[in-house]
């Protein structure tokens, strides 16, 4: 006889509207509402077996800690499915396009991840004897070369924790060689363009100097006249993006590397944007002297969430006697680390040890992965997918500076929206109701409501195009009326959009324990 | 090329859209005259298996921390890991996310963030945390900007027992920030008179507990002379899990506490990627560098987080931020965060515990050895012996008969006289027979 | 010499004998946004015109507050501390920053009035 017990296998033909009800725990089938630790750890449940020591006499003196901690303590089971949860409303790379421009989310190889965690390289102290750590120092000095090739530079300075440190460390480079030639008091502008990222003025601020502003003209890049116009003997330096943050090629860069060398001041290039150039061009070349490389952009050490990142600064003849410590020397007997500056004209330390070995693993990783001629492809199908999106949506949305290529980012202006009631703050929210993370919005400031697009080299034609055709649709949809579609978005994310002001007017930064429990006590009598 | 999807057919068919004829048509704004000619002197691209094989070439060449008996801290310490945080870490939507600028998409690095903050500031006894800074050192450096913006105070005392790269970092910064240290010798035993140099224009007073040589500092008589004078206390750590058993800066009367999160979570990595952890008085929130992340509501009223307060920073205020930082080191904050969950109150506590057990055996143990003197009254898992002849070589001595056995002080102070000390630290991760085998090797000498 | 003078930057003083009250102008909190944070100078002090003295603070912008005359800050609204919106819900009345002691009343004369700074309003799109 036939089973016909069982289950059904198909659903039942909708009966109409679906009535979206609200479920008993909040959650929404693999959506779900997770409680912080606070909430659920218990300050006695431990998720890791310590045995206690035997009898001992203890030599804190008077210092031993009395009062409670307050730590809550979760089992490994109750650990693993808080953070896997959690996980889940996160949106990443390996979950979908990032055109994050100025950011670089590119694919980030497992690979590196592997190697970063070889114990060789990941169990490795940084005060052991030199001689126990050979092939840590020489994995540096490698990376150190790689590094100075791309770039057509003499000297790298490894130490940097992250790109704005890394500025940090060019532009004291940059101070110091200036004091050395007995020009510390003259000379203490900074010259920055309007569009900028804005680190570099907080970093010229940061050692001291004054900022002066130089416009980007209509174009979108910065003229030499308007350079040479703000040059003078109080200028220590130009910090200047190439790639610039509107994502073109600075064409004036050798007259005005050349312009600021003739008036006595330095070139400092932000690095941000080296992902268009490799292979094609080498910034030592165009005449700057110091240049950060964001290792976890360019070369796909992961960002995590934000950081750790990696800001190694290649440096030019003049500026390589200035370098901090420590750094790797070479020669017959091996590698050795220089700790100390006394002696030299170096301006002194960074950071406690040697820098971000972990992303120097990684970096490295990526790169034997690509070779030369993987990087310069690289760079090359970065900025073909960026000039590829502008081709498929400049009919349908504006943008500036559109005489010339972009580079690997194409920046849009929010003019094509006026009228239609939607931002690009909206524009951008409903882009998490396609599923994409969105563009980075209003930067450059010097453009209107500015959208800037990032694709990386990472993406398939067929993910290129289905991106363009999200944004075409969307953007009709906009122009056709349908605001609340974009004003409310984004309405499928694990949240709605969150209230930024009552956060900043009541800073709520820490878990603490409600007072609640009395109250409703009293309450109930 | 394993990451490039595009195919040769697909770019021929993307330029023709452009409508361009090659390439470097879109390179055309490089100057020709600079522009590459010839290829990168570079290696052709490899496979995975003939990276691994350079990487492991790389690898082969060091000893790991693991392999030996191993005593090396110095503000960097071998801890065990529990297996779950590495996992935890390299789930996708933690590893590759960028910053939680989206906080819609982005309430796990938030939430975590926000969970990290608290877990900092009741370890450290203080009343807010910031999202983590690059390390410990960076971190130090930052507090004493940060103290010199609130008392408009541009000198900062340094004790001789902060970490010695700490203050070389703090004196090379403010040397360019146009900014005064006053930097105390050595300070082996704790006896430093560090009160006599607090003056009217103190603006910060920086003391390490446990310290450099490994002695625990009792706070309270400095904090309350900073206070006094209108000077901040910035307190520094660089082992956190002796907050499991030592009095914590916070409650001390420190208006800054710094220090390095790396014992917690995170592997030693040679120096680097490392967590800074920064925590302060409600008062001085505004002042604070770094990421902050709050909770608030979403559009349904529903409890979620955000970034926040984000006008100190370098993105908006540009030249005027309290900081020009724009990273904090959110996957090694995640694994501090995963860790300190597992261990909770009771496992801190208790590893701390162990800690302080193992160091104070082998402190027993060393003071036992012809020759070799421990300079301590009190410690955490460190602590200074005097070795006979030079710390430095007896270390390399003691590297080639395979034990990692400390940090000579003259790695870090070579011009300090202090050339017969070392640092040597005993953490959960030794055994019984490593610290037989070190004392042995010393007996030896 | 009466009523409210407007600078520049949008900040406004209104005249109350030899006193002004300093603020910022209606334009300047629909500009900025929602206010979360007002930072006040210390009373008893004396600034030039120009000087930085103040900072307000929206969600996603921070602007400095420059003094509009010579003078010596007598009194600050210390009720935006705890409720820095209402610089967004009535700049003129209720949320304005502080008070000075001006110093030469001359200096008024180069300010805009009501009429002049709706001109320069227009000048801005």
């Amino acid at each position: 006889m036939l089973n016909n017990q069982g289950r059904p296998t198909q659903p039942e033909a909708a009966s109409g509207e679906t009535i979206a009800h609200k479920t008993f725990t909040g959650n929404r089938g693999l959506q779900t509402h997770e409680p912080l630790i606070f909430e659920t750890g218990r300050n006695d449940v431990t998720g890791v077996d310590i045995d206690e020591p035997e009898e001992f006499t203890p030599r804190l003196g008077a210092m031993l800690r009395k009062a409670t901690i307050d730590l809550p303590g979760l089992s490994e089971p109750e650990a693993m499915r808080h953070y896997v949860r959690l996980s889940q409303k996160n949106y990443a790379i390996d979950a979908g396009l990032y055109p994050l421009g100025s950011c670089t989310m590119k694919h980030n190889p497992r690979l590196n991840e592997k190697m970063a965690r070889l114990p060789g390289l990941s169990d490795i102290h940084p005060l052991q004897p030199q001689s126990t750590v050979q092939g840590a120092l020489a994995l540096i000095d490698e990376l150190a070369n790689w590094l100075m090739e791309i770039t057509g530079t003499h000297a790298v300075a490894m130490s940097p924790k992250a790109g704005a440190h890394g500025e940090t460390c060019g532009m004291m480079a940059i101070k110091a060689a200036i004091e050395a030639r007995g020009e510390g008091a003259t000379r203490n502008v900074v010259l920055v363009p309007e569009s900028a990222h804005g680190t570099n003025p907080a970093t010229a601020a940061l050692i001291g100097y004054s900022v002066r502003s130089i416009r980007a003209d209509a174009s979108g890049t910065v003229r030499v006249a308007d350079v040479k116009a703000a040059l003078g003997p109080d200028v220590a330096a130009i910090m200047l993006t190439n790639p610039n943050t509107c994502g073109l090629f600075e064409k004036d860069i050798v007259e005005i590397a050349e312009a600021v060398h003739e008036a006595g001041g330095y070139f400092y290039c932000d690095g941000a944007n080296l992902n268009a150039i490799m292979g094609k061009v080498r910034p030592g070349d165009l005449g700057i002297d110091a240049m950060h490389i964001n290792l976890h952009k360019t070369f796909s050490t992961p960002h995590g969430g934000g950081g750790p990142g990696a800001g190694p600064v290649v440096l030019s003849q003049a500026l390589a006697p200035f370098a901090p410590v420590p750094f790797v020397a070479k020669d017959e007997g091996g590698h050795s680390l220089i700790e100390h500056a006394e002696g030299s004209q170096s301006f002194g330390r960074m950071t406690a040890f040697h820098g971000q070995m972990g992303m120097f693993v990684r970096a490295l990783t990526y790169m034997l992965s690509h070779g030369g001629d993987g990087l310069r492809q690289a760079s090359e199908d970065a900025v073909l997918s960026a000039n590829y999106i502008r081709a498929c949506l400049k009919d349908i949305m504006s943008g500036p500076f559109v005489e010339q290529p972009c580079m690997h980012e194409v920046v849009f202006d929010d003019a094509w929206l006026k009228g239609t009631g939607v931002t690009t703050l909206d524009f951008a929210k409903a882009m998490i109701d396609e599923g994409y993370h969105p563009m980075t919005m209003y930067f450059p400031l010097v453009v209107h409501g500015a959208m800037l697009i990032e694709p990386t080299e990472s993406e398939s034609l067929a993910s290129l195009d289905l991106f363009i055709m999200t944004l075409r649709d969307m953007a009709f949809r906009a122009r056709r009326g349908e605001a609340e579609r974009f004003t409310q978005a984004p309405y499928f994310a694990p949240m709605r959009r969150l209230d930024e002001t009552r956060a900043a007017r009541q800073p709520v930064l820490r878990w603490t324990k409600p007072e609640t429990v009395q109250v409703e006590a009293v309450a109930a009598e | 090329m394993r990451y490039l999807p595009l195919t040769e057919q697909d770019r021929g068919m993307m330029l023709q859209r452009i409508g361009v004829e090659s390439i470097d048509d879109l390179f055309a704004d490089i100057p020709a005259a600079k522009r590459l000619q010839a290829r990168l002197d570079l290696p052709k691209h490899k496979s995975e298996m003939e990276v691994e094989r350079i990487m492991s070439g790389f690898a082969a060449r060091n000893v790991p921390a693991d392999s030996q008996p191993f005593f090396i801290g110095a503000g960097a310490y071998k801890h065990h890991v529990p297996a779950s945080v590495d996992h935890l870490i390299q789930r996708s939507e933690f590893l590759t996310s960028y910053t939680p600028y989206q906080p819609e998409i982005s309430q796990g690095t938030l939430q975590m963030l926000f969970e990290f903050q608290t877990q900092v500031a009741n370890l450290t006894a203080m009343e807010v945390a910031n999202a983590s800074m690059y390390d410990g050192s960076t971190g130090c450096t930052e507090a004493v900007l940060m103290a010199h913006r609130i008392t408009r105070r541009h000198k900062a005392v340094l004790s001789g027992a902060l970490h010695p790269h700490y203050a070389d970092v703090v004196v090379s910064t403010s040397h360019m920030a146009n900014a005064r240290v006053d930097r105390l010798p050595p300070d082996v035993s704790a006896d430093e008179d560090i009160l006599a140099r607090i003056d009217a224009d103190t603006s910060c007073v920086v003391v390490q507990t446990p310290d450099f040589f490994g002695n625990l500092r009792d706070l309270s008589a400095i904090a309350e002379k900073c206070h006094e004078h209108g000077a901040l206390l910035i307190a520094v750590f660089t082992e956190a899990v002796s907050l499991g058993l030592v009095e914590p800066a916070g409650a001390m009367g420190a208006d800054i506490v710094v220090g390095e999160g790396q014992s917690i979570g995170n592997g030693l990595n040679f120096g680097g990627p490392y967590v800074g952890l920064f925590a302060t008085r409600q008062k001085y929130l505004r002042q604070m560098p770094g990421r902050l992340a709050g909770q608030t509501v979403d559009a349904d009223n529903e409890r979620g987080f955000v970034l926040t307060l984000s006008t100190r920073e370098q993105h908006i205020r540009r030249e005027k931020a309290t900081s020009n930082i724009c990273t904090n080191s959110g996957l090694c904050a995640l694994a501090f965060s995963i860790h300190m969950s597992l261990l909770g109150e009771t496992g801190l506590r208790k590893l701390a515990k162990v800690n302080h057990a193992n160091a104070v055996k082998l402190a027993d143990m060393l003071a036992g050895v012809k020759g070799v003197e421990v300079l301590n009254e009190t410690f955490f898992n460190e602590f200074t012996i005097r070795v006979p002849g030079k710390a430095a070589d007896a270390v390399e001595k003691l590297a080639g008969q395979g034990i990692l056995a400390g940090v000579p002080v003259s790695r870090l102070l070579p011009d300090a006289g202090l050339d017969d000390l070392m640092l040597v630290a005993s953490t959960e991760a030794n055994t019984d027979a490593d610290r037989r085998a070190l004392a042995d090797a010393l007996k030896g000498m | 010499m009466a009523g409210e003078h407007f600078t520049n930057d949008h900040e406004y003083v209104r005249v109350e004998g030899d006193e002004g009250v300093v603020g910022i102008s209606n334009y300047a909190q629909e500009q900025l946004g929602d206010v979360v944070f007002v930072e006040l100078p210390e009373t008893g002090k004396a600034f030039k015109r120009g000087d930085q003295v103040a900072v307000v603070e929206s969600v996603k912008a921070a602007s400095e507050i420059y003094m509009p005359v010579d003078g010596e800050v007598i009194a600050v609204n210390s009720d935006l501390e705890g409720e820095p919106a209402t610089v967004n819900s009535d700049p003129a009345g209720a949320g304005w920053f502080f008070r000075i002691r001006i110093a030469d009343k001359a200096q008024l004369g180069e300010l805009m009035d009501d009429a002049a700074y709706s001109e320069f309003l227009k000048t801005l799109e």
